[in-house]
């Protein structure tokens, strides 16, 4: 019963992004009973956009997140392509899209590989908090540091020059893009593009030799079966900007496949808990105790039958290969994965730079106009879903966003409950216990500042208290 | 402004959050006053690139609302720190500038100015009254300072829990 048991709250979760909360609970012989990670879900923001216009929303949504706008803007931007009825853009409006999108994926994975994921990975995640860290890796391994930061730098370039500039960007509109890629900047990011690629095949050699080496470890680490959810493109092949949803189980069976976004709500449901804010996403064939999945880098390499650029593709078989072909279920395998992405994005970017369309005058589509739609992608941090309904005056009546971590929530919950399980020794919060709940979750590089009203940061507080609520011992760092 | 010294100004927060938008807000005055010598940049947040480009200048102004600084802004100088509050999609001031010299061999001299917002609690876009009023006084002040190279630091903030935690944690670095 849960009145008996105990509770250890750790607050908020700073050391990820965000604000977010973790309580242990221990049973009655102080065993950990669950572990419930706390996020507090964005609210308002649908309120915030009804009655806006819906050529503004592209724009508007990227309020919600600083730290992955460009996937609310093209989710948001695809979902009123079809307001305006443009089912097939132009071959100059999708790639310059793509390229935007590959982009935003490049930067996202750089910087969470590099300067969030890698000094876990470079010194070990029961090590010193107080190094392991980006300033940390800065000193110890500065050429790696200095990759990061300009692969990240290289990925907002392309952002700046596709969606016109760093942040609130507005080149993707209903029905196309409002600009092209002129030859000066072409050649501008050309001139990186060979770095950015030497530089990604580094990371995924750094990615996928931690894991390889350390597959004992990591393979149980806040790992479980779990069913992956992915938009895959017609041919089953990886495809991050567009395609229909497949989810698959954790043996890679199909559940699903080639499901219309706009058909989501027939297959997807969302389950309310009490104890949290953030709703819980699962299938609904399978019911919410066994339809929830996982999104992101892990369920898409997992999900897609092949990957269309050569360098990724191989890496994906690699991948697929310590599985002996079926979905790989280790949670850490995610940071393997998300370097397999960021390969294949570069691939991508240099794929598209060579390609005239991106210089083409044709840069809008229209057709016949409709009242509702709904926008999917694949954003760094897995599937992105935005839902619009527009009346005959143009201005929004009804929004429903599903973002990545919302999808990632049971996913995230069960990582916390297994490392707690296993590292939780006593009732004593350790650095040791601490890290590697941190360490779990960051796998997922969950993005909660779309998620919470965070109101600054404020350090890590763990509490300890019995089972009428007392507090039994508290820490700070 | 002196001559020869490159000042870099990054007013950074979410203009989506009504008063968080102060730092954007101020790069866009400042921007239409085209001091010379003054590179101005508009972001969510402070992040790892930011370390290069304060690299190529020799002052920069981190601009960020501020929840309880004296009205109507603090001007503080910022010193890199070893210690970073854990691994986050963003960076504090002093983390950036950290980097900066760490990775970049920066030599900037770097501040904080802090504008007294007020409203932050809900989707929105547009400045409080009395945050309009502050960020008006902030351009001025540090258009001054920029114009003529020389930068006066405000008093000591006062005393707060969160401040004293870290005074990096007390600007509103995060709330988008």
């Amino acid at each position: 019963m849960v009145a008996e048991n105990r509770k250890i709250v750790i607050e908020p979760v700073t050391r990820v992004e965000g604000h977010g909360k973790v309580t242990i609970l221990l049973d009655k012989d102080g065993q950990v009973a669950q572990a419930r990670l706390h996020i507090v879900e964005f609210r308002g923001f649908e309120r915030f956009i009804r009655g806006r216009p819906f050529w503004e929303v592209p724009v508007l949504v990227q309020r919600l997140c600083g730290i992955c706008p460009v996937s609310h803007h093209l989710a948001a931007a695809k979902a009123m392509d079809k307001i305006v009825g443009a089912e097939n853009l132009t071959p100059t409006a999708e790639k310059m899209r793509r390229l935007m999108h590959y982009g935003q994926t490049l930067q996202s994975h750089a910087l969470h590989f590099f300067h969030l994921c890698s000094p876990d990975l470079l010194f070990g995640f029961g090590s010193d908090v107080a190094t392991r860290n980006v300033i940390g890796v800065a000193a110890k391994f500065p050429e790696l540091a200095v990759q990061g930061v300009m692969m990240r730098k290289f990925g907002q370039e392309v952002i700046k020059r596709t969606a016109g500039k760093k942040i609130h960007g507005t080149g993707a509109i209903p029905g196309g893009i409002n600009k092209n890629l002129s030859i000066t900047e072409r050649d501008e990011l050309l001139a990186d593009i060979d770095q950015m690629m030497e530089w990604s095949r580094g990371a995924l050699k750094i990615a996928k030799g931690y894991t390889v080496e350390h597959l004992d470890e990591v393979a149980d680490f806040g790992s479980f079966r779990s069913n992956h959810l992915s938009i895959v493109r017609s041919d089953g092949a990886m495809d991050l900007y567009d395609g229909r949803f497949r989810a698959i189980d954790a043996d890679g069976n199909k559940i699903f496949d080639q499901v219309d976004g706009e058909d989501y709500l027939d297959y997807l449901a969302e389950d309310v808990r009490s104890w949290s804010y953030m709703k819980f996403p699962f299938i609904k064939s399978l019911g919410p105790d066994d339809g929830w999945y996982r999104v992101g880098s892990l369920a898409r390499v997992n999900a897609c039958d092949s990957i269309d650029t050569p360098e990724a593709g191989a890496a994906r078989k690699d991948f697929m290969a310590v599985t002996e072909g079926k979905p790989n279920n280790i949670t850490m395998a995610y940071h393997w994965a998300r370097m397999i992405e960021v390969l294949h994005s570069a691939e991508k970017i240099n794929e598209l730079l060579q390609d005239d369309d991106l210089q083409g005058e044709d840069l809008l589509s229209v057709g016949e106009r409709r009242d509702e739609a709904v926008g999917i992608l694949e954003a760094p941090r897995g599937t992105l879903i935005h839902h619009y309904k527009v009346d005959e005056n143009d201005q929004v009546t009804m929004a429903n966003l599903i973002v990545s971590t919302t999808h990632n929530n049971e996913p995230m919950n069960r990582a916390v409950s297994k490392v707690a399980k296993d590292h939780l020794s006593g009732v004593e919060i350790t650095e040791g216990l601490l890290n590697h709940v941190e360490v779990a979750i960051r796998a997922y590089d969950p993005c909660l500042s779309c998620a919470t009203h965070a109101l600054g940061r404020m350090p890590l507080v763990v509490e300890l208290r019995d089972h009428e609520g007392t507090l039994l011992s508290s820490g700070a760092k | 402004m002196a001559e020869h010294r490159r000042a870099l100004v990054i007013g950074y927060g979410n203009p989506g959050r009504l008063d968080d938008g102060l730092g954007p807000a101020l790069v866009e005055q400042l921007e239409a006053l085209a001091l010379p010598d003054v590179t101005v940049e508009a972001s969510y947040h402070l992040s790892v690139e930011d370390a290069e480009a304060i690299a190529r200048h020799d002052v920069v102004v981190f601009v960020d609302a501020h929840t309880s600084v004296d009205e109507p802004f603090s001007f503080t100088p910022v010193e890199p720190t070893e210690h970073v509050s854990f691994s986050t999609h963003s960076l504090a001031p002093s983390a950036a500038l950290s980097l900066a010299r760490e990775l970049f061999g920066a030599t900037a001299e770097a501040y904080v100015l802090a504008i007294r917002g007020y409203e932050f609690n809900d989707f929105g876009q547009g400045l409080s009254p009395a945050a309009r009023a502050n960020l008006g006084e902030a351009v001025e002040s540090l258009a001054s300072m920029l114009t003529r190279g020389v930068f006066t630091v405000t008093e000591p903030a006062r005393p707060s829990a969160t401040a004293a935690r870290d005074k990096d944690l007390t600007c509103k670095t995060e709330n988008m």
